[in-house]
């Protein structure tokens, strides 16, 4: 008693109950496990000469050529331009878009709305494999009438064709935070300058892009990392097209013979490096959005401009967009899964139309396996990735147990991890320690459980806060227990946002290609990386009937989605 | 009867040890309404919530007739109290129907009832509150008065011994709040159920309690009848808390104090002996504004700085002596601004108290008490 009155006095608070410390203690564990081995074993290989992971040479000289030598220099050049390349298209088509759409009276708005979002659903490798068909410099559909014109194909070989490929398929993801940050706009800012007699462009100049200028600088930067982070460009343009990047390097140091491990998993690391960096300014600048926009977090009827006579080039231009980026990849996907040869459509290839490429994908032993794999994989990182930052989520909104900061930071660390950087981390760590997972589909669950956690403990959390504490309480005083209260209270409020959560980590599970490439082989192939091999073999047709089976795959399941989804909202 | 001793609750922050409840005690008798008055931080809602065992105090009982809810060694969880509770948001569970909402206590129960004396409790709770016919509606589709109704049939439904309302009225306008006072207060002298009340509008607590006790940087810094409360407040604070005044600070001298630029006669409260420091305390409503001299003792004279319509009295401020005092006028006396007029001070209305120190905060005072 005495004790406890002198702890009490210093204000130490013990926790109420010792599960809850076992709880928390195991899930800092869990996600040291997840997180930070991973990173430590990386830095660990990345100063190691030996030739296999085994074979642990303390050295620099991993480093002084990753950051010395010419080749590393112009990589670091390549890579730097690629991502900036790719960050800027992305970021003026998403643009363009979020603002016809958020600050125009363009006709058609719910339409150009949708069309700006579909992209996101078709995978990278889906798409970047699209864009070979359209403009492979012999037999791109685009090329063709090009080659018959100028005499000159276009190269999508290139850094310019990667930048190409690679901005269009991020630009949706640019339209959607620009267009958040638009609206989040209080109209009334600039109407105040417009009341005070500045005119519409020194209106856009002084306040308009000044108050935006936050947003811009975390949108590009996001986008930046993301390019940088991406491995399917990089691999299935620039690695025929020998022009690297990062990540496509840390790939080819571990597949020529013999690997180089300590080299990859230096480049690994600048990688990373590259990416905190982005990702630390990026917070900061967001950090300042936030200072400028949520001062009352209510959505705003915004000021939209009568675009007049150039209302018909802006349907145009969206129409174009739409057709580059949804139309013609859709259809020469299912044109090429429907011939026997690719080549440029013609009337013999017409006639010759067959579904002998669907049949293999259902025939093909690897295929079927990849597939099965992908779908077990999908429904297990999901729900491993929903029901732990669930837990995470309510211990840190709900409780004031001592390191619940930390179980945040822990699930959110793996943002910063690019996709073939994590694989490679875990290639070293269960080659060390003797948990033989390796070759299995469990080193894929870890891969894809840690990639998704910042999704999920984003998710969660965001949906959690927005759950008043009082609804748990009043629950409480009725005189429920822990258990009803949770059952037939935060369960049923909570079950659009873990739906939510669910199938947003099942889809980009299904498609993961970067930390898959170093993990799968033949018994725990996946199927982005079967689509990579069968790319390999020269099998296009059968890539692009596999393609169009995924993506109307992805967005049936998008569609139940937003049925099930709008209706548990429509219900709450 | 609910009595608490010696409460005591105490937050981490970041800065070190907040103590939010400080020694606390109370008791309320059966079927009383008892409110806690305070401004935000104040400690009142913590005092609340450690009553639904929502917090846990680090010190001091708690006990509802012979069952200790809390003490130092024993805590008995807030489902398995006695008690029903209004938050300030409501906390009706939007995915549940009004029906199901209500229901909820009774099907958590241990001895759940069976579903036909669920649907008739169910039914007299919600025609104590006025919301008979609406079972099957969704809850969000309540306007914000019904929903508050709503709480209040779910937290009475289970007939608990403790009804706890956390500013239940602060979310509802103005028209709204002062029909539900009324029904409030019939309610529970009806029902006579045991009551604990937290707000921070002292009209509220006046209207509503049988006693009110005044909370202050997490103590009870007096407890009474309202009308006691109003009449002999013993501080500064309290005076300023429970109702308007103006506040005068001086030295007592033998049948008043020096102030004003003379001296004021008024009611000493004990404590005061000639020569110590008091305040002044005088209610606004007791202080007449003349045009012309009334020949009444305690008057001043004084130039009007501010005479305000307010219906059914000017609402004034008169400079005396460089002193701003608030004070009333008859509606339809003619006054002008900068004019010299007599205030007219009744000795039974002006109260000298102890001078603590404790200044209040200007005339904007009500702007800044809007609660979080």
């Amino acid at each position: 008693m005495a004790t406890t009155t002198v702890a009490r006095r210093a204000g130490i608070r013990f926790p109420a109950w010792r599960a809850e410390v076992v709880v928390v203690g195991a899930a800092a564990v869990l996600l040291s496990y997840l997180t930070l081995v991973p990173l430590a074993m990386l830095l660990l290989g990345s100063v190691s000469g030996g030739a296999s992971v085994l074979d642990f040479q303390l050295t620099l000289r991993n480093f002084q050529r990753v950051l010395t030598d010419q080749a590393s220099l112009e990589l670091l050049a390549n890579s730097l331009l690629y991502g900036a390349g790719a960050a800027t298209l992305a970021f003026v088509i998403g643009t363009a878009v979020a603002w016809a759409v958020e600050r125009t009276d363009v006709p058609g708005r719910s339409l150009w709305y949708g069309i700006a979002l579909v992209p996101i659903i078709i995978p990278g490798i889906v798409h970047t494999i699209a864009w070979l068909f359209l403009l492979s410099p012999e037999i791109g559909w685009i090329n063709a009438p090009l080659k018959a014109v100028f005499g000159v194909p276009l190269s999508i070989y290139s850094l310019p064709g990667m930048i190409w490929v690679e901005g269009l398929h991020t630009a949706p993801f640019a339209f959607v935070l620009m267009s958040a940050a638009l609206r989040a706009m209080d109209p009334s800012l600039e109407e105040a300058a417009a009341a005070s007699r500045a005119n519409p462009w020194s209106t856009f100049r002084r306040i308009t892009l000044p108050l935006l200028l936050p947003a811009i600088a975390s949108v590009l930067l996001i986008l930046f990392v993301r390019a940088l982070e991406g491995f399917e460009v990089p691999a299935i343009i620039g690695l025929p097209g020998r022009i690297y990047v990062y990540t496509s390097r840390i790939y080819t140091s571990l597949n020529q013979y013999p690997p180089n491990f300590g080299l990859s998993a230096a480049y690994a690391s600048v990688l990373l490096a590259i990416s905190v960096v982005g990702l630390v300014l990026h917070n900061r600048a967001t950090r300042r959005t936030e200072r400028y926009t949520t001062v009352t977090g209510k959505a705003y009827r915004p000021r939209r401009v009568a675009l007049g006579r150039y209302r018909y080039i802006a349907v145009a231009a969206l129409g174009l967009y739409g057709a580059v980026a949804i139309v013609l990849p859709f259809l020469v996907l299912i044109y090429a899964s429907l011939v026997r040869v690719y080549s440029v459509p013609s009337l013999d290839s017409f006639s010759e139309l067959t579904l002998r490429n669907y049949a293999f994908i259902f025939t093909d032993e690897l295929t079927r396996r990849s597939f099965v794999n992908s779908v077990v994989l999908g429904v297990l990182a999901a729900s491993v990735v929903v029901a732990l930052t669930s837990v995470i989520a309510w211990v840190t909104l709900r409780t004031r147990i001592p390191g619940r900061g930390l179980l945040d930071f822990l699930a959110f660390v793996p943002i910063t991890i690019p996709g073939i950087v994590l694989g490679i981390s875990l290639l070293w760590v269960y080659f060390t320690i003797p948990i033989r997972i390796y070759g299995t589909i469990w080193i894929l669950l870890v891969a894809y459980v840690t990639r998704y956690l910042p999704y999920g403990i984003r998710a969660t959390t965001a949906g959690l806060a927005q759950l008043h504490k009082e609804l748990e309480e009043a629950a409480a005083t009725a005189g429920a227990r822990w258990w009803p209260t949770f059952q037939r209270v935060l369960l049923p409020l909570l079950r659009p946002t873990l739906v939510g959560a669910w199938v947003y980590v099942f889809i980009v599970s299904l498609r993961e290609l970067g930390s898959s490439i170093l993990l799968a082989s033949s018994d725990n192939v996946v199927l982005a990386v079967r689509i990579f091999d069968l790319r390999d073999s020269g099998n296009y047709t059968t890539i692009a009937a596999l393609s169009v089976i995924l993506i109307i795959m992805l967005v049936a399941l998008v569609a139940i989605l937003q049925r099930v989804g709008g209706r548990t909202v429509r219900e709450a | 009867m609910l009595q608490v001793e010696g409460l005591r609750k105490t937050f981490a922050t970041d800065r070190g040890g907040v103590r939010a409840v400080e020694d606390v005690s109370f008791s309320v008798e059966d079927g009383r309404f008892y409110t806690l008055l305070g401004p935000s931080g104040c400690g009142k809602t913590t005092t609340l919530r450690c009553l639904a065992g929502l917090e846990r105090p680090e010190d001091g009982t708690i006990k509802l007739d012979d069952r200790m809810l809390s003490d130092p060694g024993n805590f008995v969880p807030t489902h398995a109290r006695d008690i029903g509770m209004v938050f300030q948001s409501y906390a009706i569970w939007p995915h549940m129907t009004v029906f199901e909402n209500v229901a909820f206590p009774l099907r958590v129960s241990e001895h759940a009832p069976s579903r036909d004396e669920t649907r008739r409790m169910v039914a007299e709770a919600l025609a104590l509150v006025g919301l008979e016919g609406l079972e099957a509606r969704p809850a969000p589709q309540l306007s914000g008065g019904q929903q508050q109704r709503l709480a209040l049939a779910r937290a009475l439904v289970r007939k608990p011994k403790l009804l706890l309302l956390d500013e239940p009225l602060s979310n509802l306008d103005a028209k709204l709040r002062q029909r539900m006072r009324i029904e409030l207060r019939e309610l529970q002298r009806r029902l006579r159920i045991t009551t604990v009340y937290v707000t921070h509008d002292q009209a509220e607590a006046l209207f509503l309690s049988h006693r009110v006790a005044v909370m202050q940087n997490g103590r009870i810094v007096q407890e009474g009848r309202p009308r006691d409360l109003y009449a002999s407040p013993a501080s500064g604070f309290v005076a300023d808390f429970v109702g308007d005044a103006t506040f005068l600070p001086g030295e007592v001298v033998e049948g008043g104090v020096r102030a004003l630029g003379g001296i004021v006669r008024c009611t000493l409260s004990e404590a005061l002996a000639p020569g110590a420091k008091a305040l002044l305390v005088m209610r606004p409503e007791r202080i007449v504004v003349h045009g012309a001299p009334a020949g009444a003792a305690n008057e001043f004279v004084g130039t009007l700085r501010v005479a305000a319509f307010l219906g059914d009295h000017l609402d004034c401020i008169v400079d005396v002596e460089g002193t701003e005092l608030r004070a009333r006028a008859h509606p339809t006396a003619e006054l002008r601004r900068e004019q010299r007029v007599w205030v007219e001070l009744p000795p039974e209305y002006c109260l000298a108290i102890p001078d603590d120190g404790w200044r209040p905060r200007a005339l904007t005072r009500t702007f800044d008490e809007d609660e979080g």
